[in-house]
Order: structure tokens, then C-alpha cells, then sequence
């Protein structure tokens, strides 16, 4: 069995021609992880340039509102770009940077890694270019733009469902062209061995600040930590510095799209499988053909789920649920109205869950809810929810 | 020693590389599968190989991925591959393999699905999503059900991996002649008869070596059987014929049939 497990999760399913690729990747990571020198230079620009660290904010109306448990949010919303992917992108392309790689591919659904991509690797110096299904462009049209703004060149993914699972599939099939002088930079906790390791850590300091923040202003840990999960990178960078303290519930929220068989539930409703280079929960048919997804959230919108997640859910550490479109939606709204925050509607799921579950608990319950994004992105389609712009 | 293995050694005898020849199940429709392999085989392919169609075939350039959107589309299921291959083996003795994606063995249960493979009469599989060091339980399940679990080799492979590989390897060692995803090509990839020297130092003649991956024209079959490979793998050069000729199955015949003896001319007797 290969390296790079999280029980039976995960291991590295990909064709020959990339396994020495990602054995350089997993060699160079492991020489760097936990050298001064790179850590300092990651967190330099984690600070000067996307504004870490985030504040830990007390949603006190949303609180007060939903009568029970103090709800916490951690503002990942307010990272340059308006989202937690710059963590992983900066991250990446600093190591890529010390690999000498020349040129850098992504792949994204919903923009924001393609965003995020974009500009660290605008930052760094790096020729960068995204693949985005025909599908995901037609409805991100803006993200796609901003990009371009960036200097990213967007490359349209016109096969299967044309959406994120195929932008990474082509991504990958650049990836095993033009190995020497590129690297993959996966946008969350999925792929083959050591995206997942790697992107996590990137991806964790959301959960060692809100760690420290919560001991400052409360003196204790919290009860429970919340985050919405399609791959999963800003749940597992949220939950990895509590996976050791027993008395923190540990909560991801899925989408639930419209119902059974037509959300993004994968940890829910899927079974387990192999997609992306990965063994984990997928949505998939009885034949083994992966399944089309939906959710009112593009950066949800994914049939699998980072490894680790699975792992977590097998071993009961952690609890997944999930929240519809229309929940999600409403919980939109009401942070809008109640703390004057716009999130993105992939961390409304989250929002939605914290209120249910606050309601049922006591006053001196905390919970912790990140907030991956901001909603900035999402403001087009909930006017047009609403019936347009005026 | 079953078909695979038997005929290579047969082919070796006469001096001959193998032609196998790659077609999607299911393309353009499961009815015809059984036509397109009997095609195949009367251009004069050695050995055939048939794609059971996966939703996210990462290996894959745009000509067998538009197969497998075809064969999906027409309603293209593993069960329906196996019983394409079941109605070949009726009155065939052609060794017969299947190239698919790991997920669809793995969602199967790999124990069902190679009884179910075997039962079929397949001789081997290739599944281009799984390396060695994830390939062993199949591997072993596989040879307890007289199948050979083809493994793969690229030109980034190391020695170290090169040992592993052919120690875990059945039926043959598939070569993947180039940096990059299926597709025909113009020219030969520049590693691919650099490869073949290099896997023939780590077979040392114990396993057949097949190349793949870019190989299409009656010249590059002459290349690399010259350059010592025992087979070739031809795929998309087929499948785009298919795709040529959808609406006109004589010309679907003639095309597959032409463009396979046109590959199959060039395996030899070589001389080396």
C-alpha cells in the first residue's frame, strides 16, 4: 500500500508517468514542511500580502437571534481575494518556487482558486494557467474576468460535465505532459498523496489562530467548530489543530442541494470509490460512473471529498450533515441583515448549521463557524434570485 | 498459460510483434461491439483490447475520451462490455483484455468483478489509474482467475520502480512511450525505443513488452518492433476511424479493417 493514508483513505491513483512527479512533490515538501526558513517566508506573505492573521468575530445579533450558543465566526472573508484559498495558493507557490517549476496550472469550479491562484502566483512572479469547465465560466463570468485581470490565462474544459471534476481531470492531463517545468497546484484537500497532507497544512493555520483567539477571549476551547465542506480544505484547515481535544465536536456541512439525489453530499450519500487520484467517499452511480452533482454553492459542487474527511467521518472524530439550497439561502440573508456580512453561499451552509444547532444548546455552549469567503462573488445570482437588479 | 501469454509466445516463434488493438465497448453502440472486435481481428490484430467506459478517464487525450462519452451515451455499462466480450468469446479464441478505470472495478467489489471478468472470458486487464504499489491485491486475484494484470511503465519511470514493476506485471509490460495522455501522434515519442532498451535491461526477456500511447502509423509500428518491443498498442488511431464513420457502418468495417492489416504489415518477421 502506498504512502500518504488516512486509515484506507487516499493513497495515489494516478497513471506511472506522474508518480515520480508527485514522489519530487511529496521529497521536496517533506525537506520543506518544517524548515525555518520557508515558514517564515510562507508566513511573511500569509501576513503582508493576504492580511492573516483573521479576525475571530462574535456574532452577537446572530447569537442573540438564535438564543443559545455563542456563535464565533472566523473571518476567512476578509483574506485578499475574499477567501480562505489564498492560504494554500501562496503556500504552493512559494514551494513550487523552490522547485524550480517554471509555470503553474490550477483548476477550478467556482473562480475562487482560479482567483486565488492568480494572484499569489501575479505576486511570485509565476506564468499561471486555470482550467475552468464551460459550464462553471458561463455562470462565473466575472471570476473569469478577474483572472484574466490577473494575468492568469483560463483554459475552457468543454468534456464531461464540464464543470470542476473535468477541469481537474484536464488539469491533470496537462500535468503528465509537462511535467518538468510545472506544478499542479490543487486547489483543496483532494488528489493523490501529498496533495492532501499538504494542502491541509497550508490550509491550518485557520485552526491554530482561531485556536488561540477562542483561549484569548473565552480562556477555553470551544465546543464545537463548523465549516462547510465540498473538497474541504477550509474545514480540515479549521479542524486539524483540534483533531486531539476530545471535548471539541467537530461539525462539517455538506450541501444538500435540492434534496436526495440532486446535492453534493458525498460524505452523506456517496459511496466509497477512486476519483482524482484519491480513495474516498464519491458520488457516483451503481456502475462505479461518477455522479453529476448540484449545488446552489459552485465551490460545493463536487462529487468527492478530501481523504481525510472520510477518515474522520469512518472514525466518528468528526460528523457530517448537510444543509439545502433554500437553508443556505436564508442563512445568507439573515447574516446580512443581522451582522452586516455578505458570505459566500458555500460558507452559508455552515452559517445555517451553526443556528440550528445553537438553538439547542446553552448560553455558555461556543461554537466556532469559518467563514470560508465572502459573498461578493454570489451577489449577481441572489439578484437574480430576488427577481434582478433594479 | 492463457491466450495472452500463448500468443505471444507463438508471435515470438514466428519472429513477429504483436498488434493489439484498442476499441472502446460500447462505441458507437454495445450492439456493434462484437462487429468492431471481429473487424479488429480480420485486419489481423494479435490481441484486443476493449475500453469499458469510465465517467473521468484521466489517462486519456480527446479521441478516447469522445469514445467513451459515445458509449455512455448509447448505454454503454461495464455489464454490458463483459456480455460484448462473452459474445466474442463465443466462437473466438482472440486473447481478449479489458482497459478501464479502477473505480469501476473497485465500485464493483474487485473479487465480483473479476469473477464476472473471467467468467466473460477476458484474459487480462489494464488499468492506467493504478500503480504498483496500490496494484497487488488485484494483481493476485487476478492470477488466482487465470487473468493477467497488465501493469505500465513511462519514461519517468525509475529503476527502482522499473523492479517493482515488472515484478508485479502479467501477460506482458506496457510501455508508455511519451510524456502525456493517449492520442495518436505524428511522430514517435522521442523516449519510446530509449524505453524499450532500458525496460528489456529489467525484463531481461521474462515479460513481453508492448508500447503505447501515440503509436498510429504502419511506421512507427515498424520502429519499435524494430527497436526490440515484442507488441504495439494501437487505440486511438482506431477509435478516430470510428468517429469518422459513424453513420456508415461498411465504411466503419472497411476503415477499422484497412487501417489494422495497413499496422499489422509492419510487425515483422523482423530482423534483429
Amino acid at each position: 500500500m502506498s504512502a500518504g493514508r488516512f486509515g484506507r483513505f487516499g493513497g495515489r491513483f494516478v497513471p506511472e508517468t506522474l508518480v515520480p512527479a508527485l514522489e519530487e512533490l511529496e521529497r521536496c515538501y517533506a525537506s520543506l514542511r518544517d524548515d525555518p526558513g520557508f515558514l517564515a517566508e510562507v508566513e511573511w506573505y500569509n501576513a503582508r500580502y493576504a492580511g492573516r492573521p483573521t479576525p475571530l468575530y462574535l456574532a452577537r445579533n446572530l447569537t442573540e437571534h438564535a438564543g443559545g450558543a455563542k456563535i464565533y465566526l472566523k473571518r476567512e472573508d476578509l483574506l485578499h481575494g475574499g477567501a480562505h484559498k489564498i492560504n494554500n495558493c501562496l503556500g504552493q507557490a512559494l514551494l513550487a518556487k523552490r522547485m524550480g517549476k517554471k509555470r503553474i496550472i490550477a483548476e477550478t469550479g467556482a473562480g475562487q482558486h482560479g482567483v486565488a491562484s492568480a494572484m499569489a502566483c501575479a505576486a511570485l512572479g509565476l506564468p499561471v494557467e486555470v482550467y475552468m469547465g464551460t459550464e462553471d465560466m458561463e455562470r462565473q463570468r466575472l471570476n473569469v474576468f478577474r483572472m484574466e485581470l490577473l494575468g492568469a490565462k483560463v483554459n475552457p474544459v468543454d468534456g464531461g460535465s464540464k464543470t470542476l471534476k473535468d477541469a481537474i481531470n484536464e488539469a491533470l492531463r496537462d500535468w503528465v505532459t509537462n511535467l518538468a517545468t510545472t506544478h499542479y497546484m490543487i486547489g483543496s484537500v483532494v488528489g493523490p498523496h501529498p496533495y492532501p497532507t499538504m494542502v491541509r497544512d497550508f490550509q491550518s493555520v485557520i485552526g491554530r489562530e482561531a485556536r488561540q483567539q477562542v483561549m484569548e477571549a473565552e480562556g477555553r476551547l470551544p465546543d464545537y467548530l463548523l465549516a462547510c465542506v465540498g473538497g474541504g480544505s477550509n474545514a480540515m484547515g479549521t479542524f486539524y489543530p483540534f483533531l486531539a481535544d476530545a471535548s471539541v465536536s467537530l461539525i462539517g456541512v455538506e450541501a444538500g442541494g435540492r434534496g436526495r439525489g440532486k446535492n453534493a453530499a458525498s460524505l452523506g450519500e456517496g459511496r466509497e470509490g477512486v476519483l482524482h487520484g484519491m480513495l474516498t467517499y464519491v458520488l457516483q452511480d451503481e456502475d462505479g460512473q461518477v455522479a453529476p452533482t448540484h449545488s446552489v454553492a459552485a465551490g460545493l459542487d463536487y462529487p468527492g471529498v478530501g481523504p481525510e474527511h472520510s477518515f474522520l467521518k469512518d472514525t466518528a472524530r468528526a460528523r457530517y450533515v448537510a444543509v439545502q439550497d433554500d437553508e443556505a439561502l436564508a442563512a445568507f440573508d439573515r447574516l446580512a441583515r443581522e451582522e452586516g456580512i455578505l458570505p459566500a453561499l458555500e460558507s452559508a451552509h455552515a452559517v445555517a448549521h451553526a443556528i440550528r444547532l445553537a438553538k439547542t444548546l446553552d448560553r455558555e455552549k461556543i461554537l466556532v463557524v469559518t467563514l470560508s469567503g465572502r459573498g461578493d462573488k454570489d451577489v449577481q445570482q441572489m439578484a437574480e434570485r430576488k427577481g434582478g437588479v433594479r | 498459460m492463457n491466450r495472452i501469454e500463448k500468443r505471444f509466445a507463438e508471435l515470438s516463434s514466428k519472429k513477429e510483434g504483436a498488434l493489439i488493438a484498442y476499441v472502446m465497448g460500447g462505441d458507437p453502440s454495445p450492439r456493434l461491439t462484437p462487429d468492431v472486435v471481429r473487424w479488429l481481428v480480420e485486419g489481423g490484430a494479435d490481441i484486443v483490447e476493449v475500453g469499458i467506459p469510465f465517467s473521468d478517464p484521466i489517462a486519456d487525450g480527446p479521441s478516447i475520451q469522445a469514445a467513451g462519452v459515445r458509449a455512455l451515451r448509447a448505454g454503454a455499462t461495464p455489464a454490458s462490455v463483459l456480455e460484448s466480450v462473452r459474445a466474442v468469446r463465443r466462437d473466438s479464441d482472440v486473447p481478449l483484455a479489458a482497459m478501464t478505470y479502477y473505480n469501476i472495478i473497485y465500485s464493483r467489489g474487485v473479487p465480483d468483478f473479476l469473477d464476472a471478468a473471467a467468467a466473460a472470458g477476458l484474459d487480462g486487464l489494464i488499468v492506467p489509474d493504478l500503480p504498483v504499489e496500490e496494484a497487488s491485491q488485484l494483481a493476485e486475484a487476478a492470477r488466482g482467475r487465470g487473468m493477467d494484470l497488465v501493469q505500465l511503465a513511462a519514461p519517468t519511470t525509475s529503476d527502482a520502480r522499473f523492479r517493482a514493476i515488472v515484478d508485479c506485471s502479467a501477460g506482458f509490460l506496457y510501455l508508455v512511450s511519451l510524456m502525456g495522455v493517449t492520442g495518436a501522434r505524428g511522430s514517435l515519442g522521442e523516449g519510446a525505443l530509449e524505453l524499450v532498451a532500458r525496460a528489456r535491461r529489467h525484463t531481461g526477456g521474462r515479460l513481453p513488452l508492448a508500447v503505447g500511447f501515440g503509436i498510429s502509423k504502419p511506421e512507427h509500428v515498424r520502429a519499435v518492433t524494430g527497436a526490440g518491443a515484442d507488441g504495439v498498442v494501437v487505440g486511438s488511431a482506431i477509435v478516430d476511424v470510428i468517429a469518422g464513420s459513424l453513420d456508415d457502418r461498411p465504411a466503419m468495417a472497411r476503415g477499422v479493417s484497412s487501417l489494422v492489416s495497413s499496422l499489422k504489415a509492419e510487425t515483422g518477421p523482423y530482423r534483429r
